[in-house]
């Protein structure tokens, strides 16, 4: 076996044993990269050079210091919309090109401190915009599990990474599913914590009301130590809390017997595959079966939801976006006067969903349509939130599948935007609330893809939602198998 | 269509993005589909219901006004399409 196939938390039990080192677990890190990186295509940049130095470097601290925390060695992949300190940062768009950041974000200033070592950039969406990693500027990334297929997205670099053992862990971010929707098509675990409770700092805005950091794993634990490690207060970013961080990973352990579970009717209805029903229903009788309690639930604005968010989302990017202007950063076309080199830059910079967003946005935005369209979606989010405030009353977490079907393949929806938008939709309620929710395998379809399921939390209450992922898993074989990428 | 042409042409100047005749084409048809969707939203009576505001209902943060910028000058101006010594060169924005 592989040392790049271990989990975060084995690899991190073994290098504290001295089995081996940070420099080996890197290195085999790359050599699987060597083998299958050409077929999967995670990853816009690797840092090579500098990963075998702060491997290197993790090795030293290892041995002056004993005693230190899990994530000292341990190879990650990041998704390209975090600022890194002198490695390029591109957020799959052409309008940032060869940008090379000044900073870096505060999740990745508190995982390098923590002794993390940074494999390379995954790709994504372009500007995070997409459920497929196809709307790269540069190239779509494959699902491990079948070259053919979407690896899901927008984190699809990282999620596909992850799953082919191209990184021990992964960072992503998450609007509307861009974590969760990813783990589940690659049959990884996928959690986006509640807004609020990671850092945006250094992370490239889509829709600041809804972006959020989180852990892409290979299983619940790794979840657990990652979000450790990056969740908290930072002055730099003041939507995010101010509450203690609790030690998740030692909150795994216990039984889940009299755990309320919501199981909403919204959620189950035509546009859902039989067969990701099928394995989400078996996943909630398995929990059942543990002793937590099942109550069929009510969120009736669900159906509201991808209208809201693509209305919200876009409104807010369309603001956000305006910064590329090509004149501090970035792509700048040569024109004749200032108006004609912002719309030059842009229109040669940004790619087409990205256009596309920006005109969507600017029109919700516009003078005439705001009330119509901007408006009216923050008062469907307020009865979006409302329904999960109910329901909370009467269950600790809510169960539902993590997309709509498993994988779709290459070129199936990229055409069709509207079809594309829906395949978030068990996803973007969540984010429009800001709840923290997670995302695990619960199974594989006729074609041997993999299915998500996912538990929803009450705001901050990620312990919650990582206790019966866990105790799930551990009763369950799903997570222990990989995709075949040999041959 | 929801948008005309003219109203195409208006948001694309609000976005500062110039559009091909193709793109135009195709986005007037794009939009056109995603907006008809988002008319689900009028089967709502929402009269009575506030605007959604946060998602998080904590305290500002309040920290000390002082400077704690880090970076320093040549790293910001490194990524400039253009420069002159310490400063971002621009097209001239006075007629």
């Amino acid at each position: 076996m592989s040392l790049a196939e271990l989990t975060l938390h084995d690899a991190a039990a073994k290098l504290r044993n001295c089995e081996f080192t940070a420099m080996e677990l890197t290195e085999a890190v790359f050599q699987r990269i060597a083998e299958t990186e050409p077929r999967v295509c995670a990853y816009l940049t690797l840092a090579h050079d500098r990963a075998l130095k702060d491997a290197a470097r993790a090795d030293e601290t290892r041995k002056k210091l004993p005693g230190n925390g899990p994530l000292l060695g341990i190879p990650i992949a990041i998704k390209d919309n975090f600022l890194t300190k002198d490695l390029r940062t591109t957020c799959a768009s052409k309008i940032l090109g060869d940008f090379i950041p000044p900073y870096d974000a505060t999740a990745i200033a508190k995982i390098r401190s923590a002794g993390a070592v940074i494999i390379g950039k995954t790709n994504l969406d372009e500007f995070a915009m997409g459920s497929s990693a196809e709307n790269s500027g540069f190239f779509p990334t494959r699902n491990p599990w079948n070259l053919e297929r979407i690896p899901g997205g927008s984190s699809g670099g990282s999620a596909a990474a992850v799953s082919a053992d191209e990184c021990t862990a992964a960072l992503g971010t998450d609007t509307g599913g861009s974590i969760r929707q990813p783990a589940a098509c690659c049959g990884i675990v996928g959690l986006k914590p509640t807004y609020g409770r990671v850092s945006r700092y250094g992370v490239i805005a889509f829709a600041s009301s809804m972006d959020q950091v989180g852990p892409l794993t290979k299983d619940v634990r790794d979840s657990a130590l990652l979000l450790e490690a990056i969740a908290g207060h930072d002055p730099a970013d003041s939507t995010s809390v101010n509450s203690i961080v609790p030690r998740y990973s030692e909150m795994l352990a216990d039984d889940i017997k009299q755990i309320r579970i919501g199981v909403p009717k919204e959620y189950f209805v035509s546009g859902i595959a039989a067969e990701v029903e099928c394995a989400v229903r078996k996943a909630i009788g398995e929990l059942e079966k543990q002793g937590a309690v099942v109550e069929e639930i009510s969120l009736p604005y669900t159906e509201y939801a991808v209208a809201a968010y693509y209305i919200i989302a876009t409104a807010e990017a369309s603001s956000n976006l305006a910064r590329y202007d090509g004149m501090r950063y970035g792509y700048r076309a040569n024109a004749i006067d200032l108006l004609e080199t912002y719309t030059q830059s842009r229109a040669a910079g940004f790619g087409r969903e990205v256009k596309r967003r920006i005109m969507l946005g600017t029109y919700v935005l516009s003078a005439g349509y705001y009330d119509a369209y901007y408006l009216k979606a923050q008062k469907v989010r307020t009865l979006i939130k409302q329904d999960f405030d109910e329901a909370f009353k009467k269950c600790d977490i809510i169960i539902t599948p993590a997309a709509p079907t498993t994988a779709f393949r290459l070129g199936e929806k990229i055409q069709n935007p509207l079809q594309m938008y829906l395949s978030d939709i068990c996803t973007i309620p969540i984010n429009l609330a800001g709840l923290p929710a997670l995302s695990l395998p619960c199974g594989f379809d006729n074609y041997g893809m993999p299915i998500g399921i996912q538990l929803i939390g009450k705001h901050f209450d990620e312990p919650t939602i990582l206790r019966v992922a866990h105790q799930y898993e551990q009763s369950t074989p799903w997570h222990k198998q990989k995709p075949k990428l040999n041959g | 269509m929801k948008l005309s042409t003219e109203q195409l042409r208006k948001v694309a100047l609000l976005a500062r993005l110039r559009l091909s005749p193709e793109e135009e084409s195709s986005l007037a048809m794009e939009l056109d589909a995603i907006l008809g969707y988002m008319d689900k939203l009028n089967q709502l009576n929402t009269d009575d219901v506030e605007p959604f505001k946060h998602a998080i209902t904590a305290p500002n943060p309040l920290r000390e006004d002082r400077v704690t910028n880090r970076p320093g000058t040549e790293s910001l101006l490194a990524n400039a399409p253009d420069r002159d010594g310490t400063f971002f060169k621009v097209p001239k924005i006075i007629e």
